[in-house]
């Protein structure tokens, strides 16, 4: 491999692990939700819509985008607590399936609602980043995609600070462990649900912002869970590190399968070469690369 | 009388509103008291002791008829975590600790539906290893990788924590060796003893269970068939015979 190609090569990886963490980030919505309550949350992508809408509607509205940020986030923990409490309490010892076919009903409700709020109108989404590249030793790399990589790992820092060195992060831990067990011993689950439900609406706008600002804010905007779903597959549903392993591992294997195995097929491969990836793990291993394997003594 | 803190009263229960559990249980716990609920698997234990602090409606169960009293309030009127708050405080069948976490963090789960403060829990750690000092050793150990006797300590460590004043312990010998079955029991009793803990185990094992207990109620098919002081069900033989299991066969089945 000559020089330029080599180049090339680091170029169209860093570019994929980049566009890998805005994966993980919808994904870690999804995790969220899934490790303390079972729930596979499909109105995860709606959420992520509503935060952009939401948010880029106020900005438009002439409110200085710290305002606008505040008031989005509120928005979107009232969101999460209204779900919480409208949806999944009633629902509560259901099975799985009831429960990922009321989120799924959620999300068009979601998308519904945020339409009808807010028009259908594609917005422009400017954070004041940068998109003008950098070069880096001869190659080219996205100042937006390093700032949301940025953004993201603080957002990462700080959700795994909280769950480590918390006691409501330690109550999370133990309702993602045994959820009759910590009824048992006290806990709200009540509480602990409304804690985590806020927590993904939050993360839903930090997605919704970064994945805006890229995309434009439009309807399509929820159908970044397709993106997120193999993401998970690959990591484990349950866990945080291992959808950022994933997102990473993804975003990097899709844009350099695209530019060098893409030709073969014809291009186009992107789309569904994550998936690809997904269900060769799932064969090997279905609980993903970090999902929780039952820590026990034999 | 006003030292009842825990009265069942002709209490029935079922699951998904069809499987009957109790069909008419009554015991009266008095205050530092030790008693035993005794009976063979499948008697109602497990459900009668879920039943007192309300947690049989996060398994589709309730109670159909009777009451159960703690300080005469009737439980099914208060959350679980408020059962806890007031000082009743449940250890499930089969341990149950949170797998993941490390022994130390388990203990600390126990403590915060008290709220208490930090240098609180901590003293509490303290106390809680001084009655186990091998939970110390392990306090760091992912709880899922300690032995079976680790994890019974440790899940009534976790009890322990919420300060109980009325403690429910459900088959803390289940699979155990008798020598750790013995240090657990005795450490119950001591605790029984010096601080005025009202305890009610219940337990296949009747013949530990006997030995430690004032009081014993023996259940059979979801019904009260006995009652009684510990001493004088332990005399008689034909009570072990006809429900708890007999004498030990010589070549003991494992279920």
């Amino acid at each position: 491999m000559d020089w330029f190609a080599f180049l090339f090569f680091i170029e169209v990886t860093i570019g994929g692990l980049l566009s890998g963490v805005m994966y993980a980030l919808v994904a870690i919505g999804f995790v969220l939700i899934y490790k303390t309550s079972g729930v596979l949350n499909f109105a995860q992508g709606a959420m992520v819509l509503f935060a952009a809408l939401t948010f880029v509607s106020l900005t438009e509205q002439g409110l200085p985008f710290l305002a606008a940020l505040a008031i989005t986030a509120a928005v979107m923990a009232l969101l999460g607590l209204t779900i919480e409490r409208a949806v999944l309490r009633p629902l509560a010892n259901r099975s799985p399936m009831t429960l990922f076919m009321a989120t799924l009903g959620l999300a068009y409700v979601i998308e519904g609602a945020a339409q009808l709020i807010w028009g259908t109108a594609v917005h422009r989404l400017d954070l004041g980043i940068s998109n003008e590249p950098f070069i880096l030793g001869g190659i080219f790399i996205s100042t937006f995609d390093l700032i949301a990589a940025l953004i993201a790992g603080v957002m990462v820092a700080a959700l795994t600070a909280f769950f480590r060195f918390t006691r409501t992060g330690l109550a999370f831990r133990a309702v993602a462990d045994d959820q009759f067990a910590a009824l048992a011993v006290g806990l709200r689950l009540d509480r602990i649900w409304a804690a985590v439900w806020t927590a993904a609406g939050v993360v839903a706008l930090v997605a919704g912002l970064l994945w805006g600002a890229r995309l434009g804010v439009q309807f399509a905007l929820s159908l970044v869970v397709l993106k997120a779903l193999p993401v998970l597959v690959l990591g484990g549903f349950d866990s945080v590190l291992g959808a950022i392993v994933a997102g990473l591992l993804i975003g990097a294997t899709e844009k350099l399968a695209e530019v060098y195995i893409g030709p073969v097929f014809g291009g186009g491969i992107e789309g569904w070469f994550a998936y690809a990836v997904a269900l060769i793990v799932l064969l090997v291993r279905p609980t993903g690369l970090f999902g929780q394997k039952l820590v026990e003594r034999y | 009388m006003s030292d009842i803190v825990l009265q069942f009263e002709n209490v029935a229960a079922s699951y998904n509103g069809a499987i009957a559990a109790l069909h008419g249980i009554s015991l009266t716990l008095r205050a530092g008291e030790f008693a035993a609920l005794l009976g063979a698997n499948g008697a109602g234990k497990t459900t009668l002791l879920k039943a007192a602090s309300n947690l049989l409606p996060a398994e589709r169960g309730r109670i159909t008829a009777g009451q159960i009293l703690f300080r005469g309030q009737d439980v099914t009127r208060a959350t679980p975590d408020d059962h806890i708050r007031k000082g009743l405080v449940p250890v499930l069948e089969g341990r149950r600790l949170f797998k993941s976490l490390t022994i130390e963090e388990n203990l600390i789960t126990g403590a915060v539906a008290k709220g208490r403060s930090r240098a609180a829990v901590a003293a509490d750690l303290e106390k809680v290893y001084a009655i186990f000092p091998r939970l110390k050793d392990r306090r760091t150990s992912v709880a899922g990788l300690t032995s079976g006797g680790e994890q019974q300590m440790a899940a009534i460590g976790r009890g322990l924590m919420a300060d109980p004043q009325v403690f429910l312990l459900d088959e803390p010998s289940m699979g155990l060796a008798p020598l750790v079955v013995a240090e657990i029991f005795e450490a119950l009793s001591a605790l029984n003893r010096t601080t005025g803990l009202t305890l009610l185990v219940a337990e296949q094992n009747s013949a530990i269970a006997l030995r430690h207990a004032h009081h014993a109620t023996v259940i059979e098919n979801g019904r009260s068939v006995l009652d009684g002081p510990a001493a004088d069900l332990a005399q008689r033989a034909d009570i072990q015979a006809s429900y708890l299991g007999g004498p030990t066969p010589l070549h003991p089945v494992r279920s």
